[in-house]
């Protein structure tokens, strides 16, 4: 403000340090009204909304409330009605978000699973849901692009399926869940011996190795080391017990693609042999997943990840 | 109140006289116009099979907006981004060559001001009856013809807003839904409030909208040149070397006027009058003014009437008045900022339509799946695999057939999905989609392509190349040691 303005406004008389003066100029009249709508807008939601704390209690607004289905612990659905609150708020949405899935979820349970992917409309539903159902429980072990992890968890994307990779199969594997397991060798068959039969399996697979032990390791294979009897006699494996495949190039315990000398590849079979396998563990999921959510997820993993064999 | 007065201009209340002219009659044209396809464009009907029979309607709800023959989906949104760059330009390349075009003749807000004025005119007459009663004491006349005016406009008002909302809604249904009760709360909050602010704005409001809430007012000198044409007082003919005089005995005709000194300029106050921002042109050009021309149209009249020469207000340029042999007015467009308009102009309205006519109608996505890259088979073989999103925009069903070229066909598998896809008008489906390759053939293979046609179009196909991934590609140097 200009010097000769200075002296023209009035002022509350108070005064600091000789010159500085609290001017009285009036507040723009945009600002006064809406600082006084804010007013009336605070009243209006005091009634309407929990506002004040009173006691040990609060007043609940008036005319609000929520109401929205909870499922207890138990399993038991309740009916609740509640002042208006975030929390029931956010439970009566997802009740809406359910209610909005709940077509698509009646439609899957009525459909048998390979009917499902020749449902365009319904595939849909199942890509974009089965894929959070996967990374919600399955993504762990198998990773979020169903990929596995050696020496954890299989890999879901390529064809090669222990436990069979059909519809009904893959639907048994995520209900029941399976118990996958090969005995240790260590003691059973020497140092020697478990070297042969390393090299055999690695030759089934054309992987390198010494043709001389492979050959003895092939008679250790189908007699004194008894591998044949969950393995095969063509050592192609069997998926009603799970036994693996071993004429592929695809590994799961033994690390052989991830070792770029032979010697490093045979130490690799040789320790599976020796020490077994007791971590083949795929939980029950039945009791966790409903039936629609457990047939969603088969059909993802079947269609859109690997299946197929 | 402080002695510095208020912080705030009291608004002086303008009551505008209406007047003939050319620049009325345009006015008025425009305005019809304006309003006949504003108001009646949401309930023209076009055959449409995959959705409402509605010629123009922004359907949020599906996503489409549907002009005409025209289906412009959330993907085309650069269109919405080069038309307002084009509104933009025009609105600057018009600015440069003639003012303020748009706010004189076309800005929503003169539109409606001058609906509502219209209405004003007819309910509570002229000028000086306006003023009269705007003085008198509230008796039954002024409630009557004060409150009948403000009702009528609150209706154009509500009219407006139902119009607005019934662009994003099927038109018809929406009218019997809305009398009936049934519509939507959105939809009677989106009328109600709309059409109060049609109301605040065009009817209560006014010219400070123009004059305080517009920026164009505040950037207009920015865009003028000396050589715009605008709305302006021929000061040197109207005020003479003694000023303007009101023609009293002696001053009647323009010979002993200018024997006088004095100019044209009768002082007659109809160019005030008749201002819808309340503007005195004779002090020149002034950033209230809206160019609307409706002042050259009183002072042509005034000039008719005594029988001299016409234009003493007339659209002319800075320039031109200043100079001391002033030519007839006319467009100059021979500057640089003019030409760059016009080219930006023609270079982005060229851009809009070419990308509007050679839209496809089959938008296609292909995203690689990378978690993982690729996979071995047990088959030796090496697996890709790739989402591919297809929207069909056509106004029918349509079937899309997915092939491979540059690999074999048997190397491509669907997932999830049909191949070939059934899509219904509008709709999209993601397909996932499986590529195997024998590992010699991996070995060569950096890249092929997606061949996505309608089988409908075959000739329209929407190739897209894509890349292949397998372990030599990450693994060079490793195999290469081996």
């Amino acid at each position: 403000m200009s010097q000769d303005q200075k002296q023209n406004v009035p002022t509350t008389g108070h005064v600091w340090d000789d010159d500085l003066q609290e001017a009285t100029n009036p507040l723009p009249n945009w600002w006064l009204w809406t600082f006084y709508l804010t007013i009336v807008f605070a009243v209006i939601y005091w009634v309407l909304y929990p506002a004040w704390p009173i006691g040990k209690t609060f007043t609940k607004g008036v005319g609000n409330t929520i109401s929205y289905t909870a499922r207890t612990t138990d399993g038991k659905e309740v009916q609740k009605t509640t002042h208006w609150n975030m929390r029931s708020k956010l439970m009566a949405e997802m009740n809406e978000a359910q209610a909005a899935q709940k077509k698509y979820i009646v439609k899957v349970a009525a459909t048998p699973l390979d009917q499902i992917p020749k449902d365009a409309e319904l595939m849909q539903f199942v890509q974009s849901s089965g894929k959070t159902l996967f990374s919600d429980n399955c993504a762990a072990c198998h990773q979020a692009g169903g990929q596995g992890k050696l020496g954890l968890a299989p890999n879901l994307v390529d064809d090669s399926w222990i436990y069979g990779g059909s519809y009904d199969k893959i639907q048994q594997t995520i209900s029941g869940g399976r118990n996958g397991m090969m005995p240790a060798f260590k003691g059973v068959l020497s140092d020697d011996k478990i070297n042969q039969v390393a090299n055999y399996v690695l030759s089934l697979s054309g992987e390198p190795h010494d043709a001389q032990a492979a050959k003895a390791g092939d008679a250790i294979f189908h007699n004194e080391g008894g591998c044949v009897v969950c393995h095969g006699p063509d050592a192609k494996g069997n998926q009603d017990i799970g036994s693996a495949n071993l004429t592929d190039r695809i590994w799961l315990w033994a690390d052989v693609p991830g070792q770029s000398t032979a010697e490093g590849k045979l130490d690799e079979v040789r320790k599976v042999i020796t020490g077994g396998v007791s971590r083949g563990k795929m939980p029950v999921w039945s009791g966790r997943l409903t039936p629609e959510q457990i047939k969603v997820l088969t059909v993802y993993v079947h269609d859109t990840l690997g299946g197929g064999k | 109140m402080s002695e510095t007065g208020s912080l705030y201009q009291k608004r002086i209340p303008i009551y505008t006289r209406s007047v003939k002219g050319k620049f009325r009659n345009f006015k008025t044209a425009v305005l019809v116009l304006a309003y006949t396809v504003f108001f009646a464009l949401p309930w023209l009907p076009w055959q449409r099979s995959s959705a409402a029979s509605q010629a123009v309607m922004f359907d949020l709800e599906s996503r489409r907006f549907f002009i005409f023959d025209l289906v412009v989906y959330p993907q085309d949104i650069f269109w919405l981004a080069l038309l307002l760059f084009i509104a933009a330009v025009l609105l600057f390349f018009v600015t440069g060559l003639i003012g303020r075009a748009w706010c004189g003749y076309f800005c929503f807000q003169t539109l409606w001001m001058d609906c509502y004025m219209f209405i004003e005119h007819m309910i509570q007459g002229e000028r000086p009856a306006r003023m009269r009663l705007a003085k008198q004491p509230w008796n039954p006349e002024k409630i009557l013809k004060i409150g009948g005016s403000h009702a009528a406009m609150i209706l154009v008002g509500l009219w407006t807003g139902f119009t607005f909302v019934a662009y994003f809604t099927f038109a018809p249904q929406f009218f019997a839904d809305f009398f009936s009760g049934q519509a939507h709360p959105t939809g009677y909050f989106a009328v109600v409030v709309l059409g109060l602010c049609t109301y605040v704005a065009g009817g209560l409001a006014r010219e400070q909208i123009c004059i305080y809430v517009c920026p164009y007012a505040r950037f207009q000198s920015v865009m003028y040149e000396q050589d715009t044409l605008a709305p302006s007082y021929d000061t040197r003919r109207g005020e003479g070397s003694a000023g303007r005089a009101i023609p009293i005995e002696g001053l009647r005709t323009q010979e002993e006027r200018q024997a006088k000194g004095h100019g044209d300029c009768i002082d007659c106050g109809f160019c005030v009058q008749v201002c819808p921002t309340g503007v005195d042109i004779r002090k020149g050009l002034q950033y209230q003014c809206i160019s609307c021309g409706l002042c050259i149209d009183a002072c042509n009249t005034i000039m008719d009437s005594r029988g001299w020469k016409r234009g003493l207000i007339r659209y002319d340029s800075e320039r031109n008045l200043r100079s001391e042999t002033p030519a007839k007015p006319h467009l100059k467009w021979k500057n640089l900022k003019v030409i760059g308009y016009a080219l930006a102009l023609l270079v982005m309205t060229s851009a809009l339509v070419f990308s509007i006519g050679t839209r496809s109608d089959v938008e296609v996505r292909i995203q690689q799946v990378r978690q993982p890259l690729y996979v071995h088979l047990s088959d030796e073989k090496i697996r890709n695999r790739y989402e591919v999103h297809i929207v069909n925009k056509t106004e029918r069903e349509e079937t899309y057939e997915l092939k491979v070229r540059g690999i074999p066909e048997s190397a491509l598998a669907i997932g999830a999905g049909a191949n070939p896809a059934i899509i219904r008008a509008g709709k999209d489906v993601k397909l996932a989609v499986k590529v195997d390759l024998d590992e010699h053939l991996a070995e060569k293979t950096r890249e092929f392509e997606f061949v996505i046609h309608a089988r409908a179009t075959p000739d329209q196909a929407v190739v897209r190349k894509v890349n292949f991934y397998a372990e030599h590609q990450e693994h060079h140097d490793e195999t290469g040691h081996q």
